[in-house]
């Protein structure tokens, strides 16, 4: 199987070791992993601040470069959530109807992490071992785009040593929502104010999730706070030994 | 009335509430101080959402259910000048009449010419967002007509000479011992004063509004009412409600008038009964609402003897015409959405500036009156989707906020954020500049501060005056990819 790693554009600007973490886990279990360097970003920024006009060149983009691939793993349900649910439509919106229809094959082969281990690789226990106290928070686009349930609970249920704490309020949005962090600050750092305090109080030591904006964003929060909780990606966890 | 060609109209500026004097940011910014709002909001909106879920869940075929109740919508607007035409007639069969209203300066005209006729001053209104939406008390007023509110929580808002925030609890911005001071202070200088003793008890409190508008019911010859649903195929008009003051509006006058946008129309009974199930659940959180009123026509002896429907359209056939933004125009106004927001909990209402706040205000307020009177709404949303899922009527919140955002930004001038925005896209077009361009991203290493990145110029300013930001690591992740797994 040829699986192609989807880095994002935020992985592979500021968070390598998710990056590297989702390479070592999938070589692990035995996929041969390869990294198509001509891959930027998948536009959901501006699609999502209403640069739609700005984002069709990178689907166009991001359809060739994952083309021809069996599988194309990301470590983030947003941008999953964009080339599946945003792609055709942006494609469509052009007028070019191959194109849209690439957008299509490429979204129908594209897997959040958590998905691919569980649906493509049929097995929850991927090896890991993590003896820390942990909170899972859900990110809104793997609950609510993606829908991917409880997978990611139950691959880290599966992990060696790994003590998992519920969150309470895990459902209810960090606040980050990509420009609206910025656009609207204020209601954003509300939303956050209230989402650390979660994560706090359950005396967890780190706090996992499937998205690395999200997680920059509560990791934020927390270290502004001066909070000892780190925030780490679900690959990490898994990625462990 | 004269044929009409080109692009329906929108909402006309200068009259009702569907645009707010501040930017949502700044609005919000000043919500967000008012911790006595927020403590009330934040258990208004729980205890709701709550209820919702319970009696959602016990529901067996909620898909269903919601699903049919967007393909009714979607087949009414699809054809709906034929439905309104059909209730038209039905309506004038059962002895009503029907005024169509191009927008809120001719429905307010309409209305208050009504009124004139029937010689009265003092008019009793049924919980009404259409009316609001309009301005019509304003209008009245201008006409020297008294319009009063006999929802329990619009009593509030009027008395308190406020605004609603919500579309189904217009007070929920207000706690008990609030509202008594209101009633303590406003109740007299208009009616029937509160008893001198007015505790904050629940009980008494709804006894205070009871005695007060129990002279009004009594007296009043005139009431205002809008409409959750018409039924074309009986000209049957519906309102939903839980105080039993609505009953008492619709039946005790002599003339009933009756303002509904024009989307409100459903073609049968049969389709109406999946809305009576899915409005309820969703809003209240009951199983059944208290009152459900229904009326055709007028009957001597029975309510009623003059019965006037007045169908507004103010930006509802600009809004049909939009592909991307007409499945607005299937909301039931339930206010699921508003209870789950995480944005409009902690901002409550009149941030919003219309009268239709929250996620669905987000998108309706813009749809009725164009994107460029209401640029700031499409983008109070972080996008997280808790509105489409609870929506009975699977509106997609998220999908049209981002289709209005391209619509503010395609309308808007040159500014920073779009030759910035351009600029990155031209990057990441080219892969090898964009490889590049990460690298360089290490020079932001040059901010940090004890290990994290503590402050940045504007407009970045807006992230770290909260929040710290991660130092860029010293390798990119594709310049480890090559160094561990082969050149590029
Ligand atoms: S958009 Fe949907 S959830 Fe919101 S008020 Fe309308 S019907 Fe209810």
């Amino acid at each position: 199987m040829r699986v192609a790693l989807f880095i994002t554009c935020l992985v592979d600007a500021m968070y390598p070791r998710v990056g590297q973490a989702t390479v070592q886990l999938l070589e692990r279990l035995g996929y041969d992993v390869d990294v198509p360097l001509r891959q930027t970003c998948c536009g959901q920024m501006h699609t999502n601040t209403g640069y739609a006009d700005q984002a069709v060149p990178l689907v166009r983009q991001h359809a060739d470069v994952f083309a021809g691939y069996d599988a194309i793993v990301a470590p983030s349900a947003s941008c999953v959530g964009s080339v599946r649910h945003q792609h055709a439509a942006l494609a469509a919106r052009s007028g070019d109807d191959g194109l849209r229809r690439a957008a299509a094959a490429v979204a129908e082969r594209t897997y959040e992490l958590s998905e691919f281990l569980v649906n493509v690789h049929g097995s929850v226990d991927v090896g890991a071992y993590y003896p820390h106290r942990v909170t899972y928070h859900p990110t809104c686009h793997s609950l609510r785009l993606l829908r991917v349930g409880d997978r990611p609970l139950r691959l880290l249920h599966a992990v060696r040593g790994l003590d998992l704490v519920d969150l309470p309020d895990a459902d209810v949005c960090c606040g980050f929502g990509g420009t609206f962090a910025l656009k609207n600050a204020d209601v954003s750092a509300a939303m956050l104010a209230d989402k650390t305090a979660s994560v706090l109080s359950t005396g967890a030591a780190v706090c996992t999730a499937g998205d690395s904006s999200c997680l920059m964003h509560i990791g934020g929060g927390l270290s502004r706070d001066g909070a000892s909780v780190r925030t780490v990606h679900l690959a990490e966890i898994l990625a462990s030994t | 009335m004269t044929a009409f060609l080109g692009m329906p109209a929108r909402a006309p500026r200068g009259v009702g509430q569907l645009r707010g004097d501040l930017p949502f940011p700044a609005a919000a910014r000043e919500a967000l101080g008012n911790a006595q709002l927020r403590s009330n909001l934040g258990r208004a909106t729980a205890t709701i959402r709550a209820k919702r879920a319970a009696v959602v869940d016990e529901v067996p075929d909620w898909a269903g259910l919601r699903a049919a109740g967007a393909a009714i919508k979607d087949a009414v607007l699809a054809d709906l000048g034929s439905h309104l035409i059909r209730l038209e007639e039905q309506v004038v069969a059962h002895g009503g009449r029907v005024h169509w209203a191009r927008d809120a300066n001719e429905a307010n005209r309409i209305v208050t010419d009504l009124v004139r006729a029937t010689g009265e001053r003092d008019v009793v209104k049924v919980k009404s967002m259409t009316t609001q939406e309009i301005g019509l008390n304003e209008a009245l007023a201008e006409a020297g007509i008294s319009a009063w509110e006999t929802d329990l929580a619009e009593l509030i808002v009027q008395l308190a000479d406020d605004r609603p925030s919500h579309i189904l609890v217009p007070a929920i911005h207000r706690n008990r011992t609030e509202i008594r001071d209101i009633f303590r202070r406003e109740m007299g200088r208009v009616g029937v004063p509160a008893p001198p003793h007015l505790s904050e008890d629940p009980h008494e409190l709804a006894e205070a509004a009871r005695l007060h508008l129990r002279a009004r019911f009594l007296t009043a010859r005139v009431a205002i009412s809008g409409a959750n649903f018409a039924v074309a195929e009986t000209g049957t008009l519906a309102v939903v409600e839980s105080e039993g003051n609505g009953r008492m509006c619709l039946t005790l006058p002599e003339t009933l008038i009756t303002v509904m946008g024009i989307e409100k129309v459903v073609p049968t009974w049969r389709d109406l009964e999946v809305y009576l199930q899915l409005l309820p659940r969703s809003s209240t959180g009951e199983r059944m609402n208290p009152y459900t009123s229904m009326w055709t026509g007028v009957h001597p002896g029975d309510g009623p003897l003059e019965f006037h429907l007045v169908l507004l359209d103010n930006g509802r056939s600009a809004t049909l015409a939009d592909p991307h933004g007409r499945a607005a125009l299937r909301c039931i106004r339930c206010s699921a959405c508003l209870n789950v927001c995480p944005v409009y909990e902690r901002v409550g209402g009149h941030a919003y500036g219309s009268v239709y706040p929250g996620p669905i205000g987000a998108v309706l307020s813009p749809q009725l009156t164009g994107a460029k009177d209401n640029p700031s709404l499409p983008f109070a949303s972080s996008l997280c989707g808790a509105c489409y899922d609870v929506c009975p009527v699977a509106i997609d919140i998220p999908t049209m906020l981002v289709h209005l955002r391209s619509e503010v930004v395609a309308a808007s001038g040159p500014k920073p954020e779009r030759a910035a925005m351009a600029g990155v896209s031209w990057v990441m077009r080219r892969p090898r500049l964009y490889t590049v361009a990460l690298r360089l991203s290490r020079v932001a290493r040059l901010f940090g501060r004890r290990g994290a990145i503590r402050r940045l110029p504007p407009p970045l300013s807006a992230w770290t005056r909260t929040r710290d930001l991660p130092l860029p690591p010293a390798e990119t992740f594709r310049d480890w990819w090559v160094r561990t797994h082969g050149s590029p």
